[in-house]
């Protein structure tokens, strides 16, 4: 059994220890927000906080995971999805098919914690998510206006 | 209703086949009579269904995955019934519903740009009627003419005596009406509603994972499935073994599927795909496996200069105008093979017993998805259906085929009353597309003393699509969609420089052995990255401003023209650009819609390309959302820029080689240019939005290229060529 702390939640986990943290959040504890991409930590989809970090889910196995560290996942980001990011998002029309947009939103929060002010070229060279839908003109302008706390 | 759909067998198979690659003939479809409609109470029609509670269901047919038709056909709904915007809500039908009911929702298929403006007539024509049987109810209720009754917003008023009812005190009685016979529409420069840039009616599950694409799906008893198919097509499954991986944890069971494809169900997907590694496969690779790129290039080369061609667009005499012409231009160009990685990889859930069969996926045409199943099932088209979920991602692939909804109702099949969901790593993904084909064109064009362009030969060699997907719709050898956007006229897509007086445009077939596909542009965008580059090499052979050519030879094609400038105006073409910065034009018709491109680029001493703007314009005839319009162009430059710069499928001993995004790389935000868009619905007819501008966004930026580099990059993609000036 492998103990995690998701959302806030401690659950125990009947997981082998190389499985991918992605696999034990989508299928041990139920939550699908967080999304299968590619499995090589390339493309972003899989996007979680650890201890407000954001790390790319799918290629961390759930064996270097102590109970201690705080995971959150998109479910767990704003009960009311009106995280200032997800605030920002819904003013702009930002997802298209969406797919991407859990692992998007993530790595938005996270950049924004740690740099409540980012410049154009830092939300440029940070958001290193895939979206094929082409959302990346509306999220940077997203992040900008999430900055502003103005959004919504 | 005024829209009769066609409800026969044959009228269903075009609708399902058409796309529907390995699709088999010979079942039997159970139509009208066979099974009633299951019509609820508050049912005013099949497009509209008012609760109690004063909300709206609008049933849409067509699919959203991501373009933004989901809301727009509400609109267009809505905007006729006269009802509170804020009510509404969404349903998809199943296609098995509709062909219990005639198939009253028409066509499932979403590709070609085509989700409205194919069915923008009879779905309004739903909507309006719908109002109109609720306005009935009320005159009815009040004894009154209906023609003194207004409606809006929900609420049927009768000013003179001040009565008033809502929608969802009126259903109940509307449902029981007859549908009028007569179903005017408004005209669009009255529409409210509908031409305004609303907000999607699907972005709040977007933001908090909640939406349940079909990857996510989940049953009791569930189990998951994955699945490696040959790497070489046309290849077999030899033999196997799977003993190691029949002792790994939660694995159920190791299975054969098809001829050509192993799989392993297990409790979680991540064990299975995990055994699936661990299962020796031993392929019999067939006559492709020692086919390689090289050979796939030899051939196309071949098709530049063989005799025999497929004449796609033809005007006065070619040869003699080149033959007389005071300068020669020409150019070969090559597009390589693409892939559409849709972000949530192919996978269908399937439950199985020998008297029903059910799949839950993302498809752009749920009925041959629903095709594919009953073929799967060796069941009747009755006793299957497919629920059908939001697309992440769909670009063609989701229309092309449903190879996966096979694979998955045969694993189901194998494990009768247990649901399995088949997921394909992105790996299985990305080696068993149906890829964007692969073409070469060489290009000839004659110009006279004054620089006018005499004639021009476009010869086209490679891949047919149609070939792959439904050889049945080749026209005596000839696939017509080879020459999109290069036709004669016509309203889907004209070739603008009509005055080319002597022209040959025609197709030499070469299919190399990996699957062509529909991939978001689909043909229109090698012909424009081949045609618009190809027109910017001859104005600078004329010594002509690129703009000035072009506008010259696009005098009988108004419209074309009209993109054109527009994009030229708000770009400042003739002024001076940033320092460094350079500029690059396109122009193309696809899809009903007229667009045109400027792109802003600047390349470094070390050969570093920027794109820093893109300034992209539609006409698209009548525009319903103009907001998820521009999302439309500014994500089409994404997907586009993406294949330009980056993208190539190779094969190797009939193998493809790129598995992930680490060897075939997407475009990211750090190179994605500001794209500035022009929506000018000039009005009278009706284009696509979710791929047109697509096809000018290649040719734009290499035109742009040029411009800095004196280089034309006539090859794609983009990324191992070297920019720095000569």
């Amino acid at each position: 059994m492998i103990k995690l702390n998701i959302n806030g939640t401690l659950h125990e986990l009947d997981v082998e220890p190389d499985t991918p943290l992605l696999w034990a959040i989508r299928e041990h504890a139920g939550l699908t927000g967080t999304k299968y991409g590619c499995g090589v930590a390339q493309c972003g989809a899989c996007t979680v906080h650890v201890d407000g970090v954001a790390m790319r889910s799918c290629s961390i196995p759930v064996g270097e995971f102590k109970p201690e560290q705080k995971i959150v996942t998109i479910e767990g980001l704003s009960p009311t999805v009106t995280h200032p990011i997800q605030k920002a998002w819904l003013e702009l029309d930002v997802p298209q098919c969406g797919y991407c947009q859990s692992g998007q939103i993530m790595a938005a929060a996270a950049l924004l914690q740690a740099n409540p002010k980012p410049t154009d070229e830092q939300i440029r060279s940070e958001m290193t998510n895939i979206c094929r839908c082409g959302t990346y003109n509306r999220i940077q302008a997203a992040i900008k206006l999430a900055a502003t706390g103005m959004a919504g | 209703m005024g829209k009769v759909f066609d409800t026969s067998r044959r009228g269903f198979l075009k609708g399902a086949g058409v796309t529907a690659a390995g699709f088999t003939l010979g079942f039997h479809v159970p139509f009208a009579g066979d099974a009633q409609a299951a019509v609820t109470p508050d049912e005013i029609n099949a497009w509209v269904v008012v609760k109690p509670d004063e909300t709206v269901i609008i049933r849409i047919a067509r699919v959203d995955m991501g373009q933004g038709t989901l809301t727009g056909l509400a609109q267009l709904v809505a905007e006729e019934l006269e009802c509170d915007w804020s009510k509404v809500k969404t349903e998809y039908p199943t296609p098995g519903e509709s062909l219990a009911r005639n198939r009253v929702w028409g066509n499932f298929g979403t590709a070609g740009s085509r989700g409205i403006r194919d069915s923008q007539d009879y779905v309004r024509k739903g909507g309006a009627a719908a109002r109109m049987m609720l306005v009935q109810a009320a005159a009815t209720e009040w004894k009154v003419p209906a023609s003194e009754c207004k409606a809006s917003k929900g609420i049927v008023t009768h000013p003179a005596s001040g009565k008033s009812l809502s929608y969802g005190q009126l259903a109940m009685a509307a449902s029981k009406l007859e549908a009028p016979k007569d179903v005017p529409l408004k005209d669009p420069k009255d529409w409210t509603l509908a031409g305004k840039p609303v907000k999607r009616l699907d972005t709040v599950e977007k933001l908090s994972g909640k939406l349940v694409y079909s990857i996510d799906m989940k049953m009791p008893g569930m189990l998951n499935a994955a699945i490696r198919d040959t790497p070489v097509l046309g290849g077999k499954v030899k033999s196997f073994n799977a003993s190691k991986a029949e002792a790994m944890k939660g694995v159920k069971k190791v299975m054969q599927v098809g001829d050509s494809a192993v799989a392993v169900v297990a409790d979680t997907w991540w064990r299975a795909k995990s055994a699936l590694e661990a299962v020796e496969i031993v392929w019999d690779e067939g006559p492709n496996g020692a086919i390689s790129n090289d050979q796939v290039k030899a051939m196309l080369k071949e098709g530049l200069t063989a005799e025999q061609a497929f004449v796609g667009n033809q005007a006065g005499d070619v040869k003699a105008a080149l033959a007389s012409a005071a300068k020669v231009v020409e150019a070969t160009y090559h597009v390589p093979w693409q892939h559409h990685v849709t972000m949530e990889p192919m996978n269908a859930t399937a439950l199985w017993t020998s008297d029903k069969c059910e799949v839950w996926t993302a498809t752009q045409n749920a009925e041959a998805a629903l095709a594919t199943a009953a073929d799967a099932a060796g069941l009747p088209v009755a006793k299957c259906d497919v629920y059908r979920h939001a697309l992440g991602g769909g670009f063609g692939r989701r229309a092309t085929s449903h190879d996966f909804v096979r694979q998955a109702v045969l694993i189901a099949k194998a494990m009768p009353g247990t649901p399995v969901k088949l997921i394909w790593s992105r790996e299985e993904d990305m080696m068993h597309g149906w890829y964007h084909p692969t073409t070469m064109a060489k290009l000839t064009a004659g110009l006279d003393a004054n620089g006018n362009v005499t004639g021009m030969h476009m010869r086209i060699s490679g891949q047919s699509i149609l070939a792959t997907v439904n050889p049945q719709g080749l026209q005596n050898g000839k696939d017509p969609a080879t020459f999109q956007g290069l036709n004669p006229g016509g309203a889907e897509g004209a070739f603008g420089y009509t005055t080319i007086a002597n022209l040959l445009i025609d197709h030499a077939m070469r299919n190399p052995p990996l699957k062509a596909g529909f991939w978001r542009g689909v043909n229109n965008n090698q012909n424009a990255f081949y045609l618009e580059c190809f027109i910017d090499e001859v104005a600078h052979a004329a010594g002509q401003d690129p703009l000035a050519f072009r506008q010259k030879m696009l005098v009988n094609s108004p419209k074309h023209l009209a993109v054109l400038n527009a994009v030229a105006q708000k770009a400042g073409w003739g002024t001076p650009a940033p320092k460094g910065v350079y500029r690059g034009l396109a122009q193309h018709m696809g899809y009903g819609s007229y667009v045109a491109a400027c792109a802003e680029v600047s390349v470094d001493d070390k050969g570093k390309l920027t794109i820093h703007r893109i300034v992209a314009a539609t006409d698209c005839g009548h525009a319903v959302n103009p907001q998820q319009i521009a999302a439309q162009i500014e994500g089409s430059f994404a997907y586009g820029l993406s294949a330009a710069l980056h993208s190539e499928i190779t094969i190797k001993g009939g193998k493809v080689q790129e598995e992930n995004f680490d060897t075939y790389p997407a475009l990211r935000m750090e190179e994605m240019p500001k794209v500035e868009s022009i929506v000018m619905p000039s009005g009278g007819f009706w284009g696509g939005v979710g791929e047109p501008t697509i096809f000018v966004a290649a040719p734009a930026v290499f035109n742009a290229i040029f411009a800095a580099t004196g280089k034309r990059i006539r090859t794609l993609p983009l990324a191992d060529q070297d920019l720095r000036k000569a």
